[in-house]
């Protein structure tokens, strides 16, 4: 059956545009996410929730990502401790294995894929697989680090200095963020939501307001729309800029760290002065923007970012011209575009992988149906290509913020928001800097949330990592992992 | 004039060179840190921070794992003691030292083989993945060195027909300002040389916190208080010892030779002072604007090192200059 066949049967859902919803049985699961596959779709997220009636019946949903649009998948499962309560999605999507794992942690509903190893829960007592044979050695590394970063653990079997193996277990930062929404006013989940990976605050508070806003059907003042797109490109640019300045220190090359620190600080300043917020934690409201900005400082903004894209594109040619640093980023962490499909990976590290995928394209709300964005693309996977692939956002996201701000409605910038009725059910997609940002919100009764499922793109990417190492050598690792700089927050949840 | 006077001086010298070494290590290393800092146009922490550091650590109380043997805790008061006995027999004030006799230029390179086994012995002691990890890589980086560290020697040594570094030394200061092309081929290789074994940048970055890059800090990951204290005071006195060596293979004048008094001991201090702010200064430049190699491209650096020194000889022998 096409995929299409699925689209029609389906329902509009609020929220996100172009998003629907079914409810299959059993034997139609993995059917759908066949189908999906072989239409070029991706599995965008996995997640469990209780029935809001009855505690014991459970669902299991899935999100894809196909060309019309964002397709729900519902099926309704029982917990059971020892037999599998649905048929696993593993060995269509790869990704899929973690979140299924990670269901199962939080509601005890159990696929039917082989690998039954805890995931959130994990302990000191995780089974890693094995690498055997001569002079075959393990590296544990974290989840306590040399230096102030979150907390994974990285598991290398090497020879000499060749990896051989890596495997990822994390977990370690899990604090209940699923079950702490549902104790929250449905109007206030959208601070904790933009606390859930710092880094994509913007992306996070947008996605969770736009799936509330969907469902208490509230249509939000343009000049909202304009100033969050506006929010959403400040905050890839300043990100893109501290990861370019972090990946030149991993490459030994303090001056690049100096440098792109000092811009990165330039931009935050001049977000502080325009918006009033460095890291626009609170930016997002239900039903409009938390700030608001004025003609003046909407200059002096523009002046900002214009002077960013400069520096940005001078260091990018010493970058581009310092042997050293070409020879370190070139070629090393290869991730070629097939795995890259097949593993279903998403958002930056797709796109430097020959991936085409950009939600603000492919699946735009507004302003950006109105505003573009051109879609950044790199064939070598490696990761050069993905310092490439942030070079030319900052260049792009600058023009856009420029566009944007040129572009500026008139008028409020905030909408009276009404609670949305129990029970109903909205999605929310927004491409952060990382990737696409999923949330599926259920309103509860009295106005609380029943159930929200963050979804960050690092759960698909986490395990392109495993790959991209295979073969390079053990000092290579860190640089390798900051080239995709992945949330722990955002996946532990 | 008794006899016993200039017995005196050298005594004087001696004890002067190896107090000077012990005291303005910290401060050499703070400086190239400084310098550092300032050249990628950031704030420069205090040139005094090594020696807090190091009495900071004097006064914390030592944390050993479980698991460690005798070694582990001798390691570093062995690691420092060669690095002072180094100092000793290094020219860098006065080529008159009461100590030359027991070690000349090759012993030298024997001691800081030394001081590497035991480094090395003690990071595998207790077993953890990174000791173990940069101990290999130390070793790797420090049999390439070796080489071209005694190539550089050997051709200092051919120069003046001595092995002894304070008679190379005086050497090349009391002959005319004669230019040697083979040295110049030689300071090349030697500089390649103070960085691979100083765990400096292009081979090592002493900066990481990248637990899975470093080689020498890798190292020292299971070492705290006094005896971190002393493997990062004997760090700095092996850069320390190493650009006076490099003063006293290339740029010698300024030391007190012969029988000199002490005002020409007095002359001296500043002049060592001159020549380590400019190597500091230049050390900090060749960081900033390289990145960090690849582990495996380390022994085509070092394979470089000796191609340079080798070059020197060569030129040396050809030209006899």
């Amino acid at each position: 059956m096409p995929v299409g066949k699925w689209w029609d049967r389906a329902q509009e859902v609020p929220g996100a545009p172009h998003v629907r919803g079914l409810g299959v049985v059993a034997e139609e699961w993995q059917q759908a996410a066949r189908d999906v596959a072989a239409s070029g779709g991706r599995l965008l997220s996995l997640w469990a929730s209780q029935e809001a009636h009855s505690p014991m019946r459970h669902t299991i949903c899935a999100a894809y990502w196909i060309d019309p649009g964002i397709l729900l998948a519902e099926l309704p499962v029982q917990p059971e401790c020892e037999a599998p309560a649905y048929p696993g999605l593993e060995e269509i999507f790869p990704a899929a294995s973690r979140m299924q794992r990670a269901a199962c942690d939080l509601f005890g509903v159990r696929s039917s894929d082989l690998d039954r190893r805890p995931w959130l829960h994990g302990g000191s007592e995780y089974d890693f697989l094995r690498v055997e044979g001569e002079g075959v050695h393990e590296i544990a590394v974290g989840p306590v680090h040399a230096g102030t970063i979150e907390p994974g653990h990285f598991r290398l079997s090497v020879v000499g200095e060749k990896v051989l193996r890596l495997e990822e277990h994390l977990g370690y930062v899990h604090k209940g963020i699923e079950r702490r929404f549902t104790e929250l006013p449905i109007l206030n989940g959208h601070r904790l939501a933009a606390r859930i990976s710092g880094d994509c605050a913007v992306a996070f508070s947008w996605a969770y307001c736009q799936a509330l806003e969907g469902m208490a059907g509230c249509a939000v003042p343009r000049r909202a729309l304009w100033l969050r797109a506006l929010c959403l490109e400040l905050e890839r640019i300043a990100n893109h800029l501290g990861d370019l300045g972090a990946l030149g220190n991993d490459a030994g090359f303090a001056f690049g760290l100096a440098q792109f620190s000092r811009l990165k600080e330039q931009l935050l300043r001049a977000i502080d002065a325009a918006l009033g917020q460095r890291y626009l934690l609170d930016a997002v409201t239900p039903g409009g923007t938390g700030v608001d900005i004025t003609a003046q400082s909407a200059q002096a903004l523009a002046a900002s970012i214009s002077s960013v894209a400069r520096e940005s594109a001078l260091l990018r040619g010493i970058y581009e011209d310092h042997s050293g640093v070409r020879d370190r980023f070139t070629g090393t962490g290869r991730l070629d575009p097939q795995l890259a499909s097949r593993l279903g990976v998403l958002g930056l590290a797709a796109r430097a992988s020959g991936q085409r995928l950009d939600a603000r394209v492919d699946h735009p709300c507004k302003p950006y149906d109105e505003h573009p964005p051109v879609k950044i693309v790199r064939a070598e996977g490696d990761v050069a290509a993905r310092v490439a692939v942030r070079f030319d956002e900052v260049q792009e996201s600058c023009r856009l913020a420029h566009q944007l701000l040129g572009a500026l409605p008139d008028g409020p910038h905030a909408a009276p928001i009404g609670y949305p009725a129990a029970g109903t059910f909205g999605v929310g997609l927004i491409e952060g800097w990382r990737g696409p940002v999923f949330v599926a919100l259920e309103a509860g009764h009295n106005g609380a949330v029943h159930r929200c499922h963050p979804h960050d793109p690092s759960w698909q990417c986490w395990p392109a990592i495993e790959h991209a190492i295979i073969g390079n050598i053990v000092p290579d690792f860190p640089l390798i992992n900051k080239s995709f700089n992945l949330s722990y927050s955002g996946v532990d949840l | 004039m008794s006899a016993a006077a200039p017995q005196v001086t050298e005594l004087v010298t001696q004890l002067l060179e190896v107090v000077a070494a012990l005291a303005a290590a910290p401060l050499f290393l703070g400086w190239v840190n400084q310098c550092r800092a300032w050249l990628s146009n950031r704030r420069a922490p205090s040139i005094w921070l090594p020696y807090r550091n190091i009495r900071k650590l004097f006064a914390k109380d030592a944390v050993l794992a479980e698991n460690a043997s005798p070694l582990f805790r001798l390691a570093p008061y062995l690691v420092f003691s060669t690095m002072v006995v180094a100092a000793g027999i290094i020219p860098s004030m006065g080529t008159h030292l009461p100590l030359v006799v027991a070690a000349d230029a090759i012993a030298l390179v024997g001691l800081f083989a030394t001081a590497r086994v035991f480094l090395s012995l003690a990071a595998m002691d207790v077993g953890t993945a990174f000791g173990t990890l940069g101990a290999r890589r130390e070793m790797m980086v420090g049999f390439l060195a070796e080489p071209a560290l005694l190539m550089v020697i050997f051709v200092a040594s051919m120069i003046s027909s001595t092995t002894a570094l304070p008679a190379i030394s005086e050497h090349l200061v009391t002959q005319s300002l004669g230019l040697y092309p083979s040295l110049a081929f030689t300071a090349v290789a030697f500089t390649l040389v103070l960085l691979a074994e100083n765990a400096r940048i292009p081979v090592d970055n002493p900066a990481t916190h990248l637990e899975l890059t470093m080689i020498h800090e890798a190292m020292l990951l299971e070492y705290s208080a006094r005896h971190l204290a002393l493997m990062e005071w004997a760090s700095a006195l092996r850069l320390f010892n190493y650009a006076c060596i490099g003063f006293a293979l290339f740029v010698p004048w300024g030391v007190a030779t012969g029988a000199i008094g002490p005002l020409g001991l007095a002359l001296s201090i500043p002049v060592l002072g001159l020549k380590l702010g400019v190597a500091g200064a230049g050390l900090a430049t060749i960081e900033t604007v390289s990145a960090k190699l690849r582990v495996m491209r380390a022994p085509e650096f070092l394979a470089t090192a000796f191609l340079f020194a080798v070059l020197g000889l060569l030129v040396h022998v050809l030209l006899k200059a």
